[in-house]
């Protein structure tokens, strides 16, 4: 037992500066959304081989165009990167550039998922026609939508960047993003693996 | 009516005049009285000239203890609307014998039933819980705020979003009649075509975003902003449960708002997913909603365990007994709730093995439960305990749950729950762990912390009155219930035809009406208190002889909670602190650093309302509308960096000078 | 003394309420070896927690009592508040209990398991070898029951009828609500659920007239869900099947389709016959003409789908919709104030249907541009109560 006549120090006359807790919120939200894409994955898996007397994932599925749009998606991790990486030598033309360039394969890969949705739906094989499609576009339109959202969020801080430079408020920023974008990258292996891969070939 | 019926659709959607209910005398009546209290508040309000300090003191602001406060009104705004649904019910199914329909036709009781749980489970036990959590947790912690201030105002606003989202159902158009959970096919757009699912999914999504947010806020709280000192195995119990539940939060609600947004797009897009059309499945609904539906239980429970266990010791004056114990059970009740799920539907057909293994995972929950209730009384032994009405309660509730926990391992045997599933046995013993268990936890969270939130004690006349009421209400409400369970009736039926089960259903009438009076002691008290909060003031912020660090401070504390931010060396700190002759800091005072308020909050929740009233009403250009206006105003608030000030050391040194005075004078 | 008080007033209440409620809690006495069986799980459950359950409340009040603050003769040790020994104990007696609970549950949930066929009639009598089970197959409609007795070639609505100390074989589904199949003094409940099959066996060993109902809500008319089941000597249950018989109509296809649109309060009905594979057909949802029976779908699937020439599917596999285009509100259909028919007023805006599915226009034209006059608007205004379903 403590000694009860010593007096221990019972508070700081400092000011007292708790470690930030920013990367750990985000990481608790990531995980958080991880969940809702756990869910869609499950759906799937249940839903996934319901194809109510319609078309099945190798009637529908091109896999070069996946393959593609997958590529796209991989490298716009890799230029996020390279992004994060100005960022830490302090140049913020170079880290705009590369994210920039992130950007825009965020773009294409949008791009193509949209394409692909709108070739399916005129072929009869749009999320309502059967509980197999229905999980489809969900899960692969979810992404998609964080995909969005995230070149939305992206174009603001190249903004923010732009306007205000690479202050420590805009670095935990891009942070934030930088681990958003490769957890969608990371979703999408899943969604690529389970979902094309394992529907044209398994 | 209208000669332009394409443009009338495309204004209002399928909102017409019909969807008024001024048909309804029970609605009008109770528009009526909403509509005149809520003119009379306003009228209020400007008489007194509060807009002004109502905006910037309260809704802007992001001190959490605001914000817990603003909780724990709406909660309690929710609970009378909540408990009347229930009297309602009650006076239905007491009077629907020997042919009468009673009062309630089948439509608008099934609304009611449905209506009552929605708010009972996310407008009353869910903001209450988080109110306290909010309120109390960074004081426990010696923090001066949580992580993410804004993002604490915003979660409340969203809550109250949905709040006000299912309140409005109650007076444009109908609430969903589906039962609590609203399992699929019933509602599926094919069955239920109105608006009342729409109404049940969009309060429910807008209130889940604020409560997830809340959830990743409090973690990021106690992990990250704890005191010097504070190991985890030296943090309150009651901080330890709020971290397991809000660890729950996070971990399941997305799967909440996932399921709730699968089901609406079968309902808006046409999806198959819990349709019985196309491949669609609904067993799968009704899994995904108890994987979220069954930690839910210990999102509730778990904060009001943490509760009891500050009151029992603090009132026992004496540590608690097993502090580990009762922090390992935590845990283990929080990783075990995810692994019970099925036991809501042993009756599905999934098999013997399957039952027997969620069955048996269900009852593995009652051991840590089990240890805790020994862990509380083992902390009384030996004790000196005070009666006052926070311990009255914690009294109750260790007499009320052990009943409730013994039925609910009952239900957990998979033959068993074949005879009592879905009977009013279950809706007894779930009333019996979440009144004797979260309500009492709550009623005796309130009364402990309200000196601290307000400076004065509330009366304990009117206290004891309420929890008697509570207390008799509530076995009066709920034994005969267990009875009508074991006579084999169900729940949710309207109308009965056995005469002889009228007379349980009397019994179970008076209860209800005893708990209105337990209620309506607690509205009194409130009042009562507040005139009597001269003799009831405590100026030592300690009135209990507390044993936490919230008690260290004034009450109700400063906005920066703490002059200096504390040094833990112990459990229970503060007692630690007074029995080390700690003496507070009058001098040498700095600046302090706090974050802004903002009203991005209550806008982005305003905004979401009427995002959501579109999308219910099918208002398609309202719904784009508001949804472009929701991303840019977040857009824009990103583009405020300034968003911290610091309180000048001599307003500081102002305040703690005043509070070095009251002691004095007191002392 | 508050907690004396309340201690007696709780049995006082409790005491008097088990006694006087003793004579008809059916789940307590039930005729039928099964829900025995369940009934006597429920007692050895209860007893094995009232072991730990009692002493808790006893030490409850006990503590409660001895330490308060005014009995200054009990001891009062602030700083104690741990005992190895005591928390090995606190965690073991639970632990004991649900260990024997735990077996219990493990062996009863497989004995009891509603799949399992019987093997006993009662605690004496085991099944005799030549007995031939009475097989019943029960389906939940919008709301009332139909029973088809497969073997005899009759169906029912609304009343049920089983020879004592004879097993009946149940297989249950449910026409588009998930309902849950429950005799209290028979067996326990199953879910009753669209386009599936649950199955329970049961026997019931005493004569008399039992209630049978709906025990999971599934929209406006299930308090009246119910019926009753009748417990018959063999005579006796020849002699009703014989009554069925004389007094039934025919139930084929077309008398099904009027029978299982939505109703409350539906009077008991003979049928003589029932058309062969009619069970099936409302099993695999399609009863209706046109439909794809679900075994058909789930086939085809298995064989890797149907490819995307097959738009023609589509249709013949929407069940849900099947009340929309005759006027009949669906089952859950809102109030007037709010009601739209099934699926009329979200198809034009989903994008993805227009051009996937022009077979939906035809079901959807005639309401496409007025929600509000649905066509059970037109009985009486005044009355907010939706139109009663009756057909």
């Amino acid at each position: 037992m403590i000694d009860t006549t010593e007096k221990p120090q019972f508070y700081l006359t400092e000011e007292h500066h708790p470690e930030g807790s920013t990367m750990l919120g985000f990481w608790l939200y990531l995980m958080s959304d991880c969940l809702i894409f756990a869910v869609l994955f499950a759906t799937y898996g249940v839903l996934g081989r319901n194809y109510a007397a319609g078309p099945s994932p190798a009637d529908l599925f091109d896999l070069t165009l996946v393959a593609i749009n997958t590529a796209t998606l991989l490298l716009s991790s890799i230029t996020y990167g390279f992004a994060m990486l100005q960022m830490e030598r302090n140049a913020k033309a170079e880290t705009l550039f590369w994210l920039g360039i992130t950007g825009l394969f965020g773009a294409v890969f949008i791009a193509l998922e949209l394409y692909e949705f709108i070739h399916l739906i005129h072929e009869g094989a749009g999320p309502s026609r059967s509980a197999f499609l229905s999980a489809f576009f969900t899960l692969v339109g979810t992404h998609g939508l964080h995909v969005t959202f995230g070149i939305v969020w992206l174009v603001t801080l190249m903004v923010q960047v732009n306007r205000h430079g690479l202050i420590p408020a805009n670095r935990r920023r891009l942070m934030c993003l930088s681990m958003f974008w490769h957890f969608l990258d990371v979703v999408w292996i899943g969604v690529f693996s389970i979902v094309y891969l394992l529907g044209v070939l398994g | 009516m209208f000669s332009n019926l394409d443009l009338q659709k495309f204004v209002f959607g399928r909102l017409t005049l019909e969807a008024i209910p001024y048909h309804e005398p029970i609605l009008v009546a109770t528009f009526a009285a909403v509509a005149l209290g809520g003119l009379a508040l306003v009228i209020a309000l400007t008489y007194y000239r509060l807009w002004a300090y109502l905006w910037s003191e309260w809704f802007t602001s992001v001190d959490h203890k605001k914000i817990g406060i603003m909780y724990v009104i709406l909660a309690l705004v929710m609970l009378v609307r909540g408990f009347s649904d229930a009297i309602m019910m009650r006076i239905q199914q007491a009077i629907a014998f020997n042919g009468s329909e009673g009062y309630l036709p089948p439509h608008h009781y099934d609304q009611v039933f449905t209506a009552h749980g929605v708010i009972m489970i996310f407008f009353m036990a869910m903001p209450f819980v988080t109110g306290l959590m909010n309120f109390v947790v960074p004081l426990q912690i010696g923090a001066r705020d949580v992580s993410f201030p804004f993002l604490n105002n915003f979660s409340f606003w969203m809550t109250t979003a949905g709040a006000v989202i299912i309140m409005m159902s109650l007076f444009v158009g109908e609430f969903a009649r589906t039962g609590w959970l609203a399992y699929p096919p019933l509602s599926g757009a094919d069955y239920s075509p109105g608006v009342g699912v729409d109404y049940y999914i969009w309060g429910l999504q807008v209130a889940g975003i604020g409560t997830t947010l809340s959830g990743i806020n409090l973690i990021a709280t106690i992990v990250k902003m704890r005191a010097p000192g504070m190991t985890m195995m030296k943090m309150p119990v009651f901080t330890w449960t709020s971290l397991c539940t809000n660890v729950l939060i996070v971990a399941t609600f997305p799967v909440l708002t996932a399921t709730l947004a699968l089901l609406s797009l079968d309902r808006y897009a046409g999806t198959n997913f819990f349709t019985n059309d196309l491949g669609g499945n609904p067993m799968m609904y009704v899994n995904l909603i108890w994987i979220w539906g069954h930690p839910e239980v210990y999102i509730l429970v778990l904060p009001a365990f943490g509760i009891f266990s500050e009151v029992v010791a603090t009132f026992c004056g004496k540590r608690l007994f097993g502090y580990a114990s009762m922090v390992y059970a935590t845990v283990v009740i929080t990783i075990l709730s995810y692994i019970v799920w099925l036991h809501h539907f042993f009756t599905m057909g999934s098999g013997a093995s399957v039952n027997a293994f969620f069955g048996i995972t269900t009852m593995i929950i009652s051991i840590p439960t089990g240890a805790k209730m020994f862990n509380w009384l083992f902390t009384m032994y030996r004790g000196r305990i005070r009666y006052e009405v926070p311990m009255l309660w914690t009294i109750g509730f260790m007499v009320t749950f052990v009943i409730g926990g013994m039925t609910g391992v009952l239900l957990a045997v998979p033959p068993a729950d074949f005879v009592l599933h879905n009977s009013l046995f279950l809706i007894a013993h779930f009333h019996n762990v979440i009144i004797g268990g979260v309500v009492f936890g709550l009623m005796a969270g309130v009364t402990y912390w309200f000196p601290k939130a307000f400076g004065f004690k509330l009366d304990p006349f009117w206290g004891k009155m309420s929890f008697w009421f509570w207390l008799t209400g509530f076995y009066f409400a709920f034994m005969p219930l267990y009875v009508l369970g074991l006579m084999g009736v169900t729940r949710r039926v309207s109308q009965f035809e056995d005469p002889s089960l009228q007379i349980w259903f009397v019994i179970a009438a008076f209860g209800a009406f005893l708990i209105a009076l337990g209620i309506l002691s607690f509205l009194i008290q409130l009042v009562v208190s507040f005139k009597r909060r001269e003799q009831l003031a405590d100026f030592t912020g300690d009135p209990w002889d507390g044993r936490t660090l919230e008690w260290s401070t004034s009450s109700p504390p400063p906005e920066y909670n703490f002059a200096f931010t504390p040094v833990v060396h112990d459990h229970d700190s503060y007692w630690d602190m007074k029995n080390r002759g700690y003496a507070r800091p009058v001098s040498g005072f700095k600046a302090i650093h706090m974050p802004k308020g903002t009203g991005t909050g209550v806008i982005l929740s305003g905004l979401s309302v009427a995002f959501a009233f579109a999308m219910i009403w099918y208002i398609w250009w309202l719904a784009a509308l508001s949804l472009v206006a929701i991303i840019v105003v977040s857009i824009a608030h990103t583009f405020n960096y300034n968003r911290d000030f610091y309180i000048p050391a001599n307003e500081v040194v102002e305040t703690e000078d005043k509070r070095t005075e009251l002691l004095a004078g007191k002392v | 003394m508050q907690k004396l008080a309340r201690f007696s007033r709780l049995f006082s209440l409790l005491l008097p309420m088990l006694s006087l409620a003793g004579c008809n809690m059916v789940v307590m006495s039930p005729s039928g070896d099964i829900a025995n069986q369940q009934r006597d799980l429920i007692i050895v459950s209860t007893v094995l927690m009232l072991l730990i359950i009692v002493p808790v409340l006893f030490l409850t009040l006990l503590f409660a009592w001895r330490y308060r603050r005014s009995n200054t003769t009990a001891t009062y040790d602030p700083d104690w508040h741990h005992s190895t020994r005591l928390e090995i104990v606190i965690w073991s007696a639970p632990l004991a209990i649900i260990i024997a609970l735990g077996a219990v549950t493990w062996i009863s949930t497989h004995k009891l398991d509603p799949y399992r066929p019987l093997d006993r009639l009662d605690a004496e009598r085991t099944v005799p070898a030549d007995t031939n089970p009475l097989t019943v197959e029960v389906v939940a409609l919008d709301w009332k029951w139909l029973f088809f007795y497969p073997d005899l070639g009759i169906a029912t609505v609304n009343e049920l009828a089983a020879p004592v100390d004879v097993p009946i074989n149940f297989k249950i589904t449910s026409s588009s609500m998930m309902n849950s199949f429950y005799i209290p003094a028979l067996a326990g409940q199953i879910y009753a659920m669209p386009g599936m099959q649950t199955r329970l066996h049961a026997v019931i060993n005493k004569e008399g007239v039992f209630d049978g109902f709906s025990a999971n809500y599934s929209g406006d008319g299930f308090s009246h869900m119910r019926f009753k089941f009748h417990g018959l000597t063999q005579q006796g249950f020849d002699k009703w099947v014989g009554r069925v018989k004389s007094q039934g109509t025919a139930l084929n296809r077309d008398a099904y389709l009027k029978l299982e649109k939505p109703s409350e309060k539906e009077p008991v009905r003979y049928y003589a016959s029932a058309e062969t594979g009619l069970y099936d057909a409302i099993l695999n949802l399609c009863a209706t003409p046109g439909k794809m029976c679900m075994s058909e779908m789930m086939h085809i699937d298995m064989m890797g789908g149907g490819g995307k020439e097959s738009a023609e599917n589509r249709q013949k596999l929407e069940y849900d919709n099947r009340h929309a285009g005759d006027g009949e509100a669906a089952p859950g259909a809102t109030f007037p104030a709010t009601g739209t028919p099934a699926r009329s007023d979200e198809k034009p805006n989903g994008t993805e249907d227009g051009g996937a599915a022009p077979a939906d226009g035809d079901m959807n034209g005639m309401d496409m541009h007025d929600g509000h006059s649905m066509p059970s608007m037109d009985h009486g205004s005044g009355d907010p109560a939706p139109a009663q379903l009756n057909n």
